[in-house]
C-alpha cells in the first residue's frame, strides 16, 4: 500500500518499464491468444486429415518452430535472414502510419527495387565490388522510392486514395518486371527466363555462411527511422499531419509535399529490403518471384505498434516463425502457411483489442495505432 | 531513337486509328459475352462497396470476402459432388446440387465475413480500412492454409461448372441488337444475374423506405437517430447483406468461371470493385458501367489474342508488349480513379464510427 492508501502497482507497470508495458501489453497478449487459437487450429485441422486426435500435437509443433527458429546456430542466423526484409518493410508501412497514410503497395515496390538491384548489378557484374554494390543498391532503392512516390503524388494531386492506388500499382508493377526480365534485361543461355548473373554486385557475407552485409543495413535502419520520426523536425512533420492535417497546414506545413515525400520514403525502404535480397540473398531476379511482402509489412507495422523498435521486435518474431515453420512442418506435418493463420489471427486480436483486453484485464492506454486519418482520407476528402 | 523516330513516321497514325475503330466495330459483338462475364465479379463486388459505404462503412476487404466465397464454394460444392456422386444436371444452366450447395455456402461465407468486418468497424470502432486490409490478409492466409491441407492433396476434388445459356437463334440473329442479346444472355446462372441484381438494388437504394433511411444513415447518422432510425441496426444489417453479393462473386470465380480454387485467384478484383464504387458514384447503376469499362482492356485483350488484327494496325499492336496488356485493366482503373476522385462525392459520413449518444 502506498501513503494515499491505493494499492501499491505491481513492478511491472512501475517507471520506465510500464511505460512500455502500457503500449506493448496489447500487442503481446494477442500474440498469446493467437497461438492459442493457432493450437486449437492445429488440433482440428489434425483430426480433419488423419482421423486422430493427439492432444500434445500443438506442443510437438510449438517445439519444433521454437527449434527451428533459435535452436542451432544457422537456425538462428536463418531467423535473422527472414527478419531483414520484414524489419524494412515494416518500417516503411510504419513511417507511412506516422503520417495517416497506408501503403500496402509495398509487393510492388520491393519487386520493382529488386528487378532494377538485378538488372544493374549484372550489368556491372565485373567492375569493383564497391562500385557495382553502390549502384545497384541506388538503383534499386530509387526504384522503389519512384514507385512509392506514385501513389503519393496521385494523393497528394487527385486525392486518390493510396489504398486502391497502390494496389493497382502492384499489378502494374507486376507486368512492368515481367517486361523487364523478359526483354531487356533477360540474360541469355538459361532453360527460364532470368536476369543475369551478379558477379562483384553480390552482397559480402559477414557472418556464419547467409548473414549478408544488407542486414547491417535493416539494423541500422532502425535507429535511423527513430531518429527520423521523434527527433527530427521532417519527423514531427510527418507526425504532425498524421494526427491532423488541417491543423498542420494551419502551423504552416504542406501536406500535400508531405504526402509525396513520406510514401516515397516508405517505398524507398521496400526498395532497399527488394535490393538486399537480390544482392545478398536469391542473386537474379526471376518474374514470378514470390513475395508477400506487403501484407507482411503491414503486419508487422500493426504488431509494432507503428513505433520503430516495436516493428525490429515484431518482425523477429515473424522472422522466427517463417525459420521455424519448415522445421514445424517435418516433425509435426503442419503446412509452413499455418504462419499466414497465426499471422491473420494475431492481426484480428490487435484490431478487436478490447476483447483481449478484457480477457487479460488489461487497462485501456492508447488506441491501436495512430491511425485516425487513414480512414478519414478516405475518397478524397480531406487532404 | 532516330531509327524508332522513322519507323514510326512511316505509320500513318490516322489509318491505324481508322483500322482500330473498324477492328472495334467488328469484334466488339464477338467478345462482348466475355467481357460482361468478366464485369460479373468486379460489379458484384461493387454492389457490396455500395451497400458498406451508403450505410457509412467503408470496406477494403470485398477482395479478401470474394477469395473466403471463392475457396468456400467450391469446396463445399466438391465435398457434396463426392457425398452424393453423380447427379444430373439442369438443361438449363447444367444446374446440380452440389452447385447449389456451392453458392449457397458462399453467399452465407460472404455473410459471415462481412459480419466480422461489420462487428469490428461498428461494435469494435477499428479503423476501417485496417479492418478490411485485416479481413483480404486472413483471406489469403486461411485460405491458403486450407488449400495446402484439404484441396491439394486431393487433386481429383470438384464439381465443374455451371453451363452459359444458348439464347435462342432467333433473338441471336436479330440485326443490330442481337449481339446484345448474346452478351447479356449467353451467360451462366450468376453472370445473368448480376443485371437484374444492379436494377434491383438501384430501386431499392433510391425507391424506397428502406434505401432512403440506408442513405440516411451514410450520409447523417446523427440526423437519422433523431428521427428513429436504429443507425447500429441498420448499418450491421446493410454490411451484413452486402457480403451476398460478394459471396456470389467468389462462387462465380470457383463455380462458373474455371471450376478450380488457386491461391489469391481474386487477383484485386475485389480492389477494382472499390473503385469502381467510386466511380461509378456511390450509384448500382453507375459502378456496373464503371465494371464494364474496366474490363473493356481486359476485353480488348482477350480479342487480340483471338483474332490477331491484320494490315498496320496488326504492326502497331505487335510493337506493345504482351505484358502491357496484362496491366491494361489496372492502369485504366488507376486513371479513371484519379480522374473521378474530388469528382464524385462520397457518403458523407463514410469511415466515421457511429457513437450513440447517451440517454442523461
Amino acid at each position: 500500500m502506498t501513503v494515499d492508501g491505493r494499492p501499491r502497482r505491481p513492478f511491472w507497470r512501475r517507471g520506465r518499464f510500464g511505460r512500455v508495458w502500457a503500449i506493448a501489453a496489447v500487442p503481446v497478449a494477442s500474440v498469446v491468444l493467437a497461438l492459442v487459437v493457432a493450437a486449437v487450429i492445429i488440433l482440428i485441422s489434425s483430426v480433419v486429415t488423419t482421423g486422430s486426435l493427439d492432444v500434445s500435437l500443438p506442443l510437438v509443433a510449438y517445439a519444433a518452430l521454437v527449434q527451428g527458429a533459435f535452436g542451432s546456430e544457422s537456425a538462428l542466423l536463418n531467423t535473422i535472414l527472414q527478419a531483414t526484409p520484414l524489419v524494412l518493410g515494416g518500417l516503411a508501412v510504419g513511417v507511412g502510419f506516422k503520417a495517416g497514410l497506408f501503403n500496402i503497395g509495398g509487393q510492388g515496390q520491393f519487386l520493382l527495387a529488386a528487378t532494377a538491384a538485378a538488372g544493374v548489378g549484372a550489368a556491372l557484374a565485373t567492375a569493383p565490388g564497391p562500385i557495382a554494390i553502390t549502384a545497384a543498391l541506388l538503383a534499386g532503392i530509387l526504384a522503389g522510392a519512384l514507385w512509392g512516390l506514385i501513389p503519393g503524388a496521385l494523393k497528394a494531386f487527385s486525392g486518390a486514395h493510396e489504398v486502391v492506388t497502390t494496389i493497382m500499382l502492384n499489378s502494374i508493377a507486376a507486368a512492368v518486371i515481367g517486361y523487364l526480365i523478359l526483354g531487356p534485361l533477360l540474360a541469355p543461355g538459361f532453360s527460364f527466363g532470368r536476369t543475369g548473373d551478379l558477379g562483384n554486385a553480390v552482397l559480402p557475407i559477414v557472418l556464419g555462411d547467409n548473414i549478408h552485409i544488407g542486414v547491417v543495413l535493416a539494423v541500422v535502419a532502425v535507429p535511423i527511422v527513430w531518429w527520423l520520426l521523434y527527433r527530427s523536425t521532417l519527423g514531427f512533420e510527418i507526425r504532425s499531419v498524421g494526427a491532423n492535417p488541417s491543423a498542420a497546414r494551419y502551423a504552416g506545413m504542406r501536406p500535400a509535399g508531405l504526402t509525396m515525400l513520406t510514401m516515397s520514403l516508405s517505398g524507398l525502404l521496400f526498395g532497399v529490403a527488394g535490393s538486399i535480397e537480390i544482392l545478398g540473398v536469391s542473386h537474379f531476379m526471376i518474374p514470378s518471384y514470390g513475395t508477400s511482402i506487403g501484407f507482411d509489412a503491414i503486419a508487422v507495422a500493426l504488431l509494432g505498434r507503428s513505433h520503430p523498435f516495436g516493428i525490429a521486435a515484431a518482425a523477429i518474431l515473424f522472422g522466427a516463425l517463417r525459420a521455424g515453420a519448415g522445421l514445424m512442418q517435418v516433425l509435426a506435418n503442419i503446412p509452413v502457411e499455418i504462419v499466414d493463420v497465426i499471422q491473420a489471427i494475431i492481426l484480428l486480436f490487435l484490431a478487436a483489442d478490447i476483447v483481449v483486453r478484457r480477457i487479460f484485464r488489461i487497462r485501456a492506454a492508447e488506441a491501436l495505432t495512430d491511425l485516425e486519418t487513414v480512414t478519414s482520407s478516405y475518397a478524397g476528402r480531406v487532404r | 531513337m532516330d531509327q524508332l523516330a522513322t519507323s514510326l513516321d512511316s505509320i500513318p497514325v490516322l489509318g491505324v486509328a481508322f483500322q482500330l475503330i473498324g477492328y472495334l466495330v467488328a469484334t466488339v459483338p464477338v467478345i462482348a459475352p466475355v467481357f460482361v462475364a468478366l464485369a460479373a465479379p468486379i460489379a458484384l463486388g461493387a454492389l457490396c462497396g455500395v451497400m458498406n459505404e451508403r450505410s457509412g462503412i467503408v470496406n477494403i476487404g470485398i477482395e479478401g470476402m470474394m477469395l473466403t466465397s471463392a475457396f468456400t464454394a467450391f469446396l463445399a460444392a466438391a465435398l457434396v459432388a463426392q457425398a452424393i456422386g453423380p447427379t444430373s444436371a439442369t438443361p438449363i444452366f447444367g444446374v446440380t446440387i452440389p452447385l447449389l450447395a456451392g453458392v449457397a455456402v458462399a453467399i452465407l461465407t460472404g455473410m459471415l465475413v462481412s459480419a466480422l468486418h461489420a462487428w469490428l468497424s461498428i461494435s469494435i470502432r477499428a479503423d476501417q480500412i485496417i479492418s478490411g486490409t485485416i479481413i483480404n490478409i486472413m483471406a489469403f492466409g486461411v485460405t491458403g492454409f486450407l488449400n495446402r491441407l484439404v484441396i491439394s492433396p486431393n487433386p481429383r476434388l470438384g464439381a465443374g461448372i455451371f453451363r452459359p445459356l444458348a439464347p435462342p437463334a432467333f433473338l441471336v440473329d436479330v440485326p443490330v441488337v442481337g449481339w446484345l442479346v448474346k452478351a447479356f444472355f449467353a451467360q451462366g446462372p450468376i453472370a445473368m444475374s448480376v443485371v437484374f441484381l444492379v436494377i434491383l438494388l438501384q430501386v431499392w437504394l433510391f425507391r424506397s423506405r428502406w434505401g432512403l433511411r440506408t442513405r440516411a444513415v451514410g450520409e447523417h447518422p446523427k440526423a437519422a437517430e433523431t428521427v428513429g432510425i436504429d443507425v447500429i441496426a441498420l448499418r450491421y444489417r446493410n454490411v451484413i447483406l452486402g457480403g451476398i453479393f460478394a459471396g456470389l462473386a467468389g462462387a462465380y470465380l470457383t463455380l462458373e468461371q474455371s471450376g478450380s480454387f488457386q491461391n489469391g485467384m481474386s487477383s484485386g478484383r475485389g480492389f477494382i470493385a472499390i473503385a469502381a464504387v467510386i466511380f461509378g458514384r456511390w450509384t448500382p447503376l453507375g459502378s456496373f458501367g464503371a465494371a464494364l469499362l474496366f474490363t473493356a482492356s481486359e476485353a480488348l485483350r482477350v480479342a487480340i489474342s483471338l483474332s490477331p488484327p491484320t494490315g498496320q494496325l496488326g504492326d502497331v499492336l505487335r510493337f506493345i508488349p504482351a505484358e502491357f496488356f496484362g496491366a491494361l485493366p489496372y492502369l485504366v482503373t488507376l486513371v479513371v480513379l484519379v480522374a473521378a476522385v474530388g469528382r464524385s462525392v462520397p457518403p458523407a459520413a463514410v469511415g466515421k464510427p457511429y457513437v450513440r449518444e447517451a440517454r442523461t
